[in-house]
């Protein structure tokens, strides 16, 4: 077994994007709030440092030093677990995205990616539903009525707009003719998949909004009707943790959005022979982009009723999303 | 290849860690002052009327059922996507494809028509 390449690289990667993650997703809550703030005529935090850049440290050890309630009528251990499901799954999600090419780093080679695996497209699908357990089961153990129904309606959600998010997945996969995400983007070279799959993108990324519960898909989570839905009964670290994994999910979510339609590391074949660490500026800057989308949506449009929201799905976004696929097999047959 | 997995598993194992440390820091540091009103189930700051776990809609099971049916149906579609460009005549493998999936939209037509998906 060669130790650096078997063993010390791969560690390192991990921690090293776990570590990036984290911080993403906590500069996301930042982002966020200061993007929103500038949309309705308002400055954002701007009081801990500069631009209020060291907001979310500030917020953080809050989280920490914050009592820690574990109310009485709570399943104990299913209730201190399920922020941590929910975190942990967000983070995994991200094992096989590939954010650059090969480089040489340190006299060694070394893989912009984390796991390089022939299945990664269902990995991502997979490790994806496990988010969502995170929240139906802390919703449950909070033995609260609106945790309940927050977190019936995450799961009635989530399973929903996960049949749309995969057979959007399947026009690609049958485009691409992989499930490999390097190849996916490799197929990418010439023309990001954005421009063959129009229809497939805008059904991508309102699965993708819903799958992940931001608005104008929040409703596990109404502030208005259900209090914050399955957290109602967290607080401290717990509901900080809940709240970076929703912030966290937003960043991986925009990885995966880029990797699939927006041609990942790649630039249109107008301009090759990038610098390969110029791709991985290319690939932080297209997700920024599909980030900043997300708060834009947020900042744009109402949240919409649950079962009009229900209705859409399966009346509307699952033939829709059937007619895409069979139109791409067709063309692809035909043509 | 069982060995591409191992980065992955490194990288869900420092997830998990770190996921575990966050859960269980904050029982090391923060006050401890316990009281029952501050112990009991939130309820619009009322003494809650009766348990938490009432019944729900139906809905949520029909539509739970729904989606394990269209779910498997995704999962024998993935490699048939993977293939199809390699399949001899294409357009046989998308009538069969055509036929799979038609069959059970005929299935989603027919719930529609019973109003299995109107909410009550």
């Amino acid at each position: 077994m060669d130790w650096v390449a078997d063993f010390w690289i791969p560690l390192i990667k991990a921690v090293v994007v776990v570590l990036v993650l984290l911080l993403g997703g906590a500069y996301m809550t930042w982002g966020e709030r200061k993007i929103c703030a500038r949309f309705q005529v308002r400055y954002g935090p701007n009081r801990a440092g500069p631009f209020g850049i060291l907001q979310p440290l500030a917020d953080a050890v809050k989280a920490i030093f914050k009592e820690e309630i574990v109310p009485n009528h709570v399943d104990k251990i299913i209730y201190v677990m399920a922020p941590g499901i929910s975190f942990a799954a967000v983070l995994i999600t991200f094992a096989v995205i590939p954010f650059g090419p090969e480089v040489d780093l340190f006299g060694q080679r070394v893989g912009l990616w984390v796991g390089d695996i022939e299945v990664g497209l269902l990995f991502l699908l997979a490790i994806a539903a496990l988010g969502s357990y995170g929240i139906v089961l802390g919703g449950w153990s909070s033995n609260n009525k609106y945790s309940l129904l927050g977190a019936l309606r995450a799961a009635a959600q989530m399973i929903s707009y996960e049949l749309i998010l995969g057979i959007s997945l399947l026009a690609v996969v049958l485009l691409a003719g992989s499930l490999n995400l390097r190849e996916i983007v490799d197929f990418q070279g010439t023309w990001p998949l954005l421009v063959l799959q129009p229809l497939g993108f805008l059904i991508f990324l309102i699965a993708i909004l819903a799958e992940s519960n931001r608005s104008p898909f929040d409703l596990p989570e109404t502030e208005n009707e259900l209090v914050s839905g399955f957290m109602t009964e967290y607080g401290g670290i717990k509901f900080a943790l809940y709240f970076i994994a929703e912030y966290t999910a937003m960043v991986v979510n925009s990885a995966i959005v880029v990797t699939i339609f927006l041609g990942g590391w790649k630039w249109p074949a107008l301009i090759s022979d990038l610098h390969p660490l110029a791709g991985v500026g290319l690939f932080l800057a297209k997700v920024l982009f599909v980030l900043f989308l997300y708060v834009w949506i947020r900042a744009s449009i109402p949240r919409v009723r649950f079962d009009k929201f229900m209705r859409f799905s399966w009346k509307f976004m699952l033939p829709l999303a059937f007619v895409n696929l069979l139109a791409t097999a067709a063309v692809v047959a035909f043509l | 290849m069982p060995a591409d997995y191992l980065p992955i598993l490194f990288f869900a194992v420092v997830a998990v860690v770190l996921s575990a440390i966050a859960v269980l820091m904050p029982a090391l540091f923060g006050p401890k002052r316990p009281t029952s009103v501050k112990l009991a189930p939130y309820e619009s700051g009322k003494l809650p009327i009766g348990p938490a776990r009432r019944r729900f809609s139906i809905q949520y099971y029909l539509y739970a059922v729904l989606f394990i049916l269209f779910d498997v149906e995704i999962v024998f579609l993935f490699p048939w996507a993977v293939v199809f460009r390699d399949l001899a005549p294409r357009w046989l493998g998308l009538a069969e494809a055509a036929v799979f999936v038609l069959i059970l939209l005929l299935g989603l037509a027919y719930v529609w028509k019973k109003g299995g998906l109107e909410w009550e």
